[in-house]
């Protein structure tokens, strides 16, 4: 391995055994006293998981905690759509099951593209995670003992997901609202609802605050803080369609990256293999159906293209591919997400996809029903067998369901260090937003653990380290010339969208944004398309800053000018991805280049020249990015071909 | 196929509104309700109209962000369903649709189909939660629930927050958010220590904020998109009775 860190990037992951580097950690930070506390300001951005959890948590610690989120409540943030469960070492099951597992499993599943020392604390604080929210009152799934269920998910051989019907993530996050609540009604924290984050305010190198818009009123609004913690979630919908809420964005995200935050492994994005079909132009948003129907539910095409469009009932078990089956007998039906959905894509390429665009394969639970009975499957899948029965007016308990891969997770984002710092001092990144431990490919139900595990967990320890620091500075002015600027450089962005006066809508960029990345850095990769990709984003940013029309006014509540800032930030976004895929040479996970696989279509990773984080620093307008690479030095696991045969 | 629409459009920043009428062909059948809204709102922008404005968020019947009333039906007229799961194949060619938001005084329009529901923050605000610090847990496992009080205690728990109960109801009451939350946890054992005051205080600041009392319409079941039942008003009434009558501090 002759990969060289960038001096730009200290990961500060402790020295040491890896099981004992988080509790040595722990034992050693510096800590922050309880009337210290009381003069530090905190702001948190966004309120999921990771933003709802941390906020709660460091406002029980004593710190001024201010909350921001565009959403009309907190608890409307998109963790709430996660369906499947979340991961936890609990090995409640005996079935061999611990932490370093867990932590094993989330680097393999990952592509040996994660840094060791963060998963194997996510791994470490996972079982907290699920005492805590049964301790809040979350109604996790019972067995009639009273005690816990779990189910298996993909890339696992335990059966280690907690889970609350296929609601998980909307009970989790009501736990850490209430929590939140819980610190609202005693002053701790103070909420902040329909504000969105629009740039991210430095002083002397440190992060000191935000510019936040008031999406009622369009005001502009400084706040200041010693240190501000981005829980802002994933990017997904710069492919315009995917199972993110509509309102995700990369927009706080981005405004950080501008100011000096740098942007990790941008290209890697989790193509989820069960969601709803497209089914038409108009199409808004795409919905994901667990992957725990992977449990129960059978993949498969039909052996012959020219079975495709008979009804799939009629045709007979020796004329189906369960190709799932086939290509990965240890797994089955259970291989994690990025090798299910490049396999549904091959069976189409192959012609034997199914659906009216030939773009969907078969989920099919005949044999479960019929194995374990109607009403046992109903108990765990009624609402998901409703959900999709009421999009597509199809009945899965008597047709195999009609699913396809679709945009879902990005587990690139913010570069980190192991305190969840950006390389911008005072700056913090969380769950989604940050790029930390799901490697290249996400393995379901980690995602809910991770935002969970860095905001009740991980943050309120590490960012002790640097606030112990900041226990002098006293109260930050939001009159500093720095504040002057951010919020001029928000109204002038404001401004010049409104000015445009164009003919096209906000939309139509976003659309054709979106149809750019999901056909040219999407599921599968090439050079030659990824560069053409980067021509026509640049293309099409330069269009919209000339031609894009932005009804309404400023001054009140305006969804299309909101939607416009975000747009405009995706459009710059694309391009890294673009350049990110293109400059990463190998496959690995959600990044899959044609040019590298295996003769079997497996992706092929280059370890000795790619195993690295890139970090790219943005250098200005129209300028090229800056790549930084910190080495992954694996010390405790082997790296090898990642097979699920 | 073809729709008419008779939409409630009303300025920002709690102005005057009226119903104006739109025209919309071409409509999918497999569109979403709010595909359908899209596609207008399209049309409105190359007219460089102001687009309608309605919440909307997630699109899978789970954030409880939209929120409208259409034709006189909080998220219309299928059970079970939020606005952004209904689908337009449950209308015909010709109709017209009457969209019009939320009303309660409680939640105030804020433009169009838009309302500020921040009350319900407020609701949960005054006792909604357990009170456990981050790190204060015991092993999840010491906490056995029985299964089906699990189960009926997961019921509650499935409130949205959408506020379809409050826009069905005639008196505007917010009994059914109100009591999914004190049964949520009044059922589990988690919850007993605070379970007195929770009522207690939840049910003033219900008051406070302007809902209206419970008269046993039980339009709020009916239009609840995740099919909350009124026993949950039943209990909370046993509830607040047996901790008003037994609450030493209050």
């Amino acid at each position: 391995m002759s990969i060289k860190t960038s001096p730009a990037l200290n990961s500060k992951a402790p020295s040491g055994p890896i099981s004992d580097k988080w509790s040595h950690y722990k034992s050693t930070v510096p800590l922050v006293s309880p009337n210290n506390k009381r003069r530090i300001d905190v702001i948190i951005v966004g309120s999921g998981l990771a933003g709802a959890s941390a906020a709660a948590s460091l406002g029980e610690l004593g710190y001024n905690v201010k909350v921001f989120t565009f959403h009309d409540s907190p608890r409307r943030a998109h963790s709430i759509a996660a369906q499947g469960g979340i991961n936890a070492a609990k090995n409640y099951r005996n079935d061999g099951d611990s932490v370093y597992r867990l932590f094993y499993d989330t680097i393999k599943g990952g592509d040996y593209r994660a840094r060791e020392a963060n998963v194997h604390r996510l791994a470490e604080v996972s079982g907290n995670i699920i005492d805590q929210c049964v301790a809040q009152g979350v109604p996790f799934a019972r067995e009639y003992g009273g005690l816990l269920d779990n189910r298996s998910f993909g890339g696992t051989q335990v059966s280690r997901t907690f889970y609350a019907r296929g609601q998980t993530g909307q009970q989790l996050l009501i736990g850490a609202y209430q929590a939140l609540s819980r610190q609202v009604s005693l002053g701790a924290v103070k909420l902040y609802n329909r504000h969105e984050m629009l740039d991210v305010v430095v002083v002397d190198g440190q992060c000191r605050g935000i510019i936040a818009r008031n999406l009622l009123t369009g005001e502009l609004e400084r706040h200041a803080a010693h240190a501000v913690v981005l829980a802002t979630g994933g990017y997904g919908n710069v492919f315009y369609l995917s199972t993110n809420a509509m309102m995700c964005n990369v927009t706080a995200a981005w405004r950080a990256h501008r100011r000096g935050a740098f942007f990790g492994n941008p290209c890697y994005t989790q193509i989820h293999p069960t969601c709803i079909p497209v089914s038409g132009d108009y199409q808004s948003k795409l919905t994901l159906m667990s992957e725990s129907l992977r449990n129960d539910g059978r993949c498969w095409v039909p052996k012959n293209a020219a079975d495709v469009k008979k009804n799939p009932n009629d045709i007979p078990e020796a004329d189906r591919d369960y190709y799932l089956e086939r290509r990965y007998p240890a797994f089955g039906n259970l291989v994690p997400r990025d090798i299910a959905s490049r396999a549904a894509k091959m069976v189409c390429d192959e012609g034997r996809g199914v659906g009216s665009t030939g773009l969907a394969v078969y989920l099919d639970f005949a044999d479960a029903i019929k194995r374990d009975g109607h009403a046992a499957i109903s108990a765990r899948y009624g609402n998901l067998f409703e959900m999709y029965e009421k999009i597509t007016g199809e009945d899965p308990y008597k047709m195999p369901m009609r699913i396809y891969p679709a945009v879902h997770y990005t587990m690139g984002g913010l570069w980190v260090d192991y305190e969840l710092m950006t390389t911008v001092p005072g700056l913090y990144a969380t769950g989604e937003s940050n790029f930390s431990d799901h490697g290249a490919n996400r393995l379901g139900a980690s995602a809910l653990m991770q935002g969970l595990a860095d905001g009740y967990f991980v943050l309120p320890y590490t960012i002790g380290s640097y606030l112990s620091n900041e226990i002098r500075t006293g109260a930050i002015s939001t009159n500093l010339p720095e504040f002057d600027k951010a919020e001029k450089e928000v109204r002038d962005r404001i401004e010049r969208l409104k000015a445009i006066k164009g003919k096209n809508s906000v939309e139509s960029y976003h659309r054709r944004l979106g149809k750019i990345m999901w056909d040219k850095c999407g599921m599968a990769r090439t050079e030659a398309g990824l560069k053409e990709a980067i021509q026509e984003i640049q293309a099409l940013r330069a269009d919209f800053w000339k031609d894009v029309f932005v009804p309404g006014s400023d001054a009140e509540y305006n969804p299309e000018l909101e939607k416009a800032l975000r747009v405009a930030d995706f459009l710059e976004l694309g391009e890294l991805m673009c350049e990110d895929a293109l400059h990463r040479n190998e496959s690995c996970g959600g990044h899959f280049r044609e040019e590298y696989q295996t003769p079997e279509g497996e992706a092929l990773r280059d370890d000795d020249n790619f195993m690295y984080v890139a970090a790219w620093e943005w250098k200005g307008e129209g300028q090229k990015q800056d790549l930084h690479k910190e080495s992954l030095d694996y010390e405790v696991v082997k790296v090898s071909q990642r097979s699920y045969k | 196929m073809k729709l008419n629409l008779k939409i409630w459009r009303q300025g920002g920043n709690y102005k005057n509104g009226q119903f104006v009428q739109y025209e919309l062909p071409n409509v999918n059948p497999h569109m979403s309700f709010l595909e359908m809204l899209d596609v207008l709102n399209e049309q409105l922008v190359s007219k460089r109209e102001e687009p309608v404005a309605f919440e909307h968020d997630c699109r899978e019947g789970i954030c409880g962000t939209c929120s409208m009333v259409i034709d006189g039906r909080p998220h219309g007229p299928m059970k079970g369903t939020t606005t952004c799961q209904l689908h337009m194949r449950h209308y015909n060619d010709g109709d017209t649709i009457v969209i019009e938001p939320f009303r309660a005084k409680a939640f105030p329009v804020i433009k169009d189909l838009v309302v500020d529901r921040s009350a319900f923050d407020r609701i949960i605000q005054s006792g909604g939660y357990v009170s456990v610090n981050t790190g204060q847990a015991q092993d999840a496992n010491s906490i056995p629930v029985e299964k089906d009080q699990a189960g009926r205690s997961f019921d509650a728990a499935a409130c949205i927050g959408c506020g379809a109960c409050v826009a069905a109801c005639p008196n505007a009451s917010a009994m059914l958010f109100t009591s999914a939350k004190v049964s949520h946890l009044a059922l589990l054992p988690q919850g007993q220590v605070e379970r007195k005051r929770r009522v207690l205080k939840m049910v003033a600041q219900m008051d406070k904020e302007g809902f209206g009392q419970c008269s046993n319409v039980k339009a709020c079941e009916a239009e609840c998109p995740k099919e909350i039942s009124v026993s949950n008003i039943a209990r909370m009434n046993r509830e607040y009775a047996s901790a008003a009558f037994t609450n030493e501090s209050n």
